[in-house]
């Protein structure tokens, strides 16, 4: 069969079932279990109403707790166990003294700090700027379409793209990698292995997260920024104010919550940060961070205690940054 | 402190011009209010002497130096938003301080000046405040002692009063009179599109419509001498009658037949050759009295009676479309619904206007 037509036959299904999902249990529900006539007519309806809510949020929760709930507790368990000739035996937190001992693990550690440090500062403060400089000119909407486009580029994509910008050819041919082409015209030496020079090499890799993340960091920045009483700008112009402390005295306080919604997002997407290492490096020269670390080990060398170790040291340093946010976020939107 | 001077300016937007024509010579220590009716450019003027909107056109002078290209903070005013504008992320007296802070000035003076003003405006108790910890009216305060920190040449007003309640309108505006009264050397511009704010703070009124100055003067002679019909009927609440009519006899004083059935004695002087033009008598509410003289102005069923205590309003039908003739009779009138009711007014108190104009300003 045709892909395309697989593809539209799937989709059929899948929104047509959900439709119909939702469609007849509000059906089962008001006509068969709790029909509002009769002389229970009042009391059914109130009780219909209760049930409501559960009924939709069904799907989710089935959802949730098979892909979600079920892998974390399973993940917990692995991360305790060894393997013992096929049986699985308790092996306390030996898995995770093991993981402790590699040096990879802490390489991962470091890099995911500075991942984590470097990543979401400098998304936000391009993206704010970017909010501030497209609002402010003619042809705003089209820089503002074009710094957001990356973010419909998949990370794989995305880092397809940047190797071939870091993309290094012997001395003496002509370069496709832009980076060395500048470097050699701005009277480098010879076409650098930017990937292969410890530490740098991790800069280069965020560049791409940067450039992916800058635009969602734009997109809701500059609402903010538009959200912004106009008044209180005119009065600090009145006030005497220049426009860079408009800028960083009275629109930046004024969307700080805002600010710190799209940090701890990043920040989240940074955690979790792993088919750009995969793509471009795979953790080689220095470059390994946790989540990379962690499918090494339970896919590649099939270490599954180690691996799922890994794991649960991601959750649990996602986990607290998730909540801040959902509180931020919430707080934002009242 | 200062005089501020309007020569032909004009603001358009693209190809609509919002203001045209405006000259205006505004002397140091006058409170001036800019009325209109929603939209007929009270606050684009106020934000061009501000600088917050460009001058499209003609000169604006404060103490004789031109302002057009003057930045905003440089031309020595301060201005009060109708909406406040208080920066949400600072105290009040962050808020108070700002401008001084960015001019620089030493943290002890910023201090001094900031308590001395809070004392003025009751808002000690709220330094620390956030904005929104406070109520309407503290705000409005603090957007008020905001600008007199400052210590301006000119304040400028946007509707101050719009968001406030009834009761605290009438306070404020008390307060902004006492304030006034404290500065008498400040120049104040305040913009509002209510008429009792206009007569009770004004020195002088600046009547805007249609794109351009109705009239200019002091409330009073708004009041007792019109310009035009716009003027006659904005200032003065319920406002004034316009009997249609024609002269019928001219001289020191004008005798006018109304279309209505009565004849009315006008105090303006009329020539000759004005005999049987085509005029709208004006008579405010408050001039009508009853009468039993058999040439009153007008008579007519009352429809409906508003009874307010202090006064009594009849609101009369009329035969001829147009709105409805209203009096406005001092004390309790009972029962006076559905009667006939025949008036006349003081031959003084009339006005006379021929195709909107008055006839006084001929
Ligand atoms: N930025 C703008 N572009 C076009 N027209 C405007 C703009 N700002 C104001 N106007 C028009 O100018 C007129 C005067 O507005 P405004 O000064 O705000 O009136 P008001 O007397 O109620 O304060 C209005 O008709 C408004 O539509
Ligand atoms: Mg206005």
């Amino acid at each position: 069969m045709n892909p395309a037509l697989q593809a539209l036959i799937t989709i059929t299904v899948g929104v047509g079932g959900c439709v119909g999902y939702f469609w007849l249990s509000n059906l089962v529900l008001d006509r068969v279990l709790f029909p509002a006539r009769g002389p229970q007519a009042g009391r059914n309806i109130t009780r219909a109403n209760m049930i409501r809510p559960w009924l939709f949020l069904f799907p989710a929760l089935v959802a949730l707790a098979v892909y979600l709930a079920y892998p974390v507790v399973a993940t917990a368990w692995l991360s305790l166990h060894r393997d013992a000739g096929g049986a699985r035996e308790f092996a306390g937190l030996d898995n995770y003294a093991r993981m402790m001992a590699e040096p990879k693990f802490w390489e991962s550690m470091r890099n995911n700090l500075l991942w984590l440090v470097v990543v979401p500062a400098l998304s936000t403060a391009f993206g704010l700027l970017a909010a501030q400089l497209t609002d402010r000119i003619g042809w705003g909407n089209l820089a503002k379409s074009l710094i957001f486009m990356p973010m419909a580029i998949s990370f794989v994509g995305a880092s397809v793209i940047w190797k071939l910008i870091y993309d290094a050819r012997p001395a003496g041919q002509d370069q496709i990698g832009i980076l060395n082409a500048l470097y050699l015209w701005a009277g480098g030496d010879a076409p650098q292995q930017w990937l292969q020079i410890p530490f740098w090499n991790s800069l280069f890799l965020m560049a791409v997260l940067v450039w992916i993340q800058a635009g969602f960091a734009m997109v809701i920045l500059s609402a903010a920024l538009r959200a912004i009483p106009e008044e209180t700008v005119e009065a600090a112009i009145l006030d005497g104010a220049n426009p860079l402390q408009i800028f960083f005295r009275i629109k930046v306080p004024q969307i700080r919550g805002t600010i710190v919604v799209v940090w701890t997002t990043i920040t989240i997407t940074v955690l979790k940060v792993f088919d750009i290492v995969l793509a471009m490096t795979n953790g080689q020269w220095e470059t390994q961070v946790l989540a990379n670390y962690m499918y090494d080990k339970f896919f590649r060398a099939f270490d599954v205690g180690v691996g799922s170790a890994a794991a649960m040291v991601i959750m649990a340093l996602v986990t607290p940054i998730l909540v801040w946010n959902v509180r931020n976020a919430r707080r934002e939107m009242q | 402190m200062a005089d501020l001077l309007l020569r032909d300016v004009s603001k358009s937007y693209g190809q609509v011009t919002v203001l045209r024509d405006i000259n205006l010579d505004i002397r140091r220590g006058e409170l001036i209010v800019f009325v209109g009716p929603s939209g007929c450019g009270k606050s684009t003027l106020l934000r061009m002497i501000a600088g917050l909107e460009r001058i499209s056109g003609g000169d604006f002078l404060i103490d004789g130096v031109r302002m057009n290209d003057v930045p905003p903070a440089q031309r020595g005013i301060a201005m009060v938003f109708q909406s406040y504008a208080l920066y949400p992320h600072m105290t009040v007296r962050d808020n108070m301080s700002f401008a001084l802070k960015l001019a620089k000035r030493s943290d002890a003076e910023i201090r001094a000046a900031v308590d001395r003003v809070a004392q003025i405006l009751q808002l000690t108790p709220y330094l620390d405040r956030l904005p929104k910890a406070l109520s309407g009216g503290q705000r409005q305060r603090v957007a008020i002692g905001r600008a007199i920190v400052r210590d301006p040449k000119v304040y400028l007003f946007d509707e101050p009063l719009s968001n406030l309640d009834a009761a605290l309108r009438v306070a404020t505006r008390i307060e902004i009179a006492q304030l006034k009264e404290a500065m008498p050397h400040s120049t104040m511009v305040y913009v509002t599109h209510d008429q009792v704010e206009a007569m009770t703070l004004a020195s002088r009124i600046v009547v805007l419509a249609g794109g351009g100055i109705a009239q200019v003067g002091s409330p009073l002679e708004l009041y007792q001498r019109p310009r035009s019909e716009f003027v006659a009927q904005f200032i003065g609440s319920p406002s004034m009658n316009l009997l249609a009519g024609t002269v019928a006899s001219t001289g020191p004083q004008t005798l006018v037949r109304l279309d209505g059935g009565g004849v009315a004695r006008v105090a303006i002087p009329t020539a000759e050759a004005d005999l049987g033009l085509r005029v709208n008598l004006g008579v405010r509410p408050e001039d009508l009295v009853p009468t039993d003289a058999p040439d009153a102005l007008f008579a007519g069923e009352v429809e409906i009676t508003e009874a307010l205590g202090e006064v009594t309003l009849l609101y009369f039908r009329r035969q001829d479309q147009g709105a409805a003739v209203v009096a406005k009779l001092p004390g309790i009138h009972q029962g006076l619904r559905r009667s006939t009711v025949r008036l006349g007014a003081d031959p003084a108190r009339l006005h006379l206007f021929h195709q909107g104009q008055s006839l006084l300003w001929r």
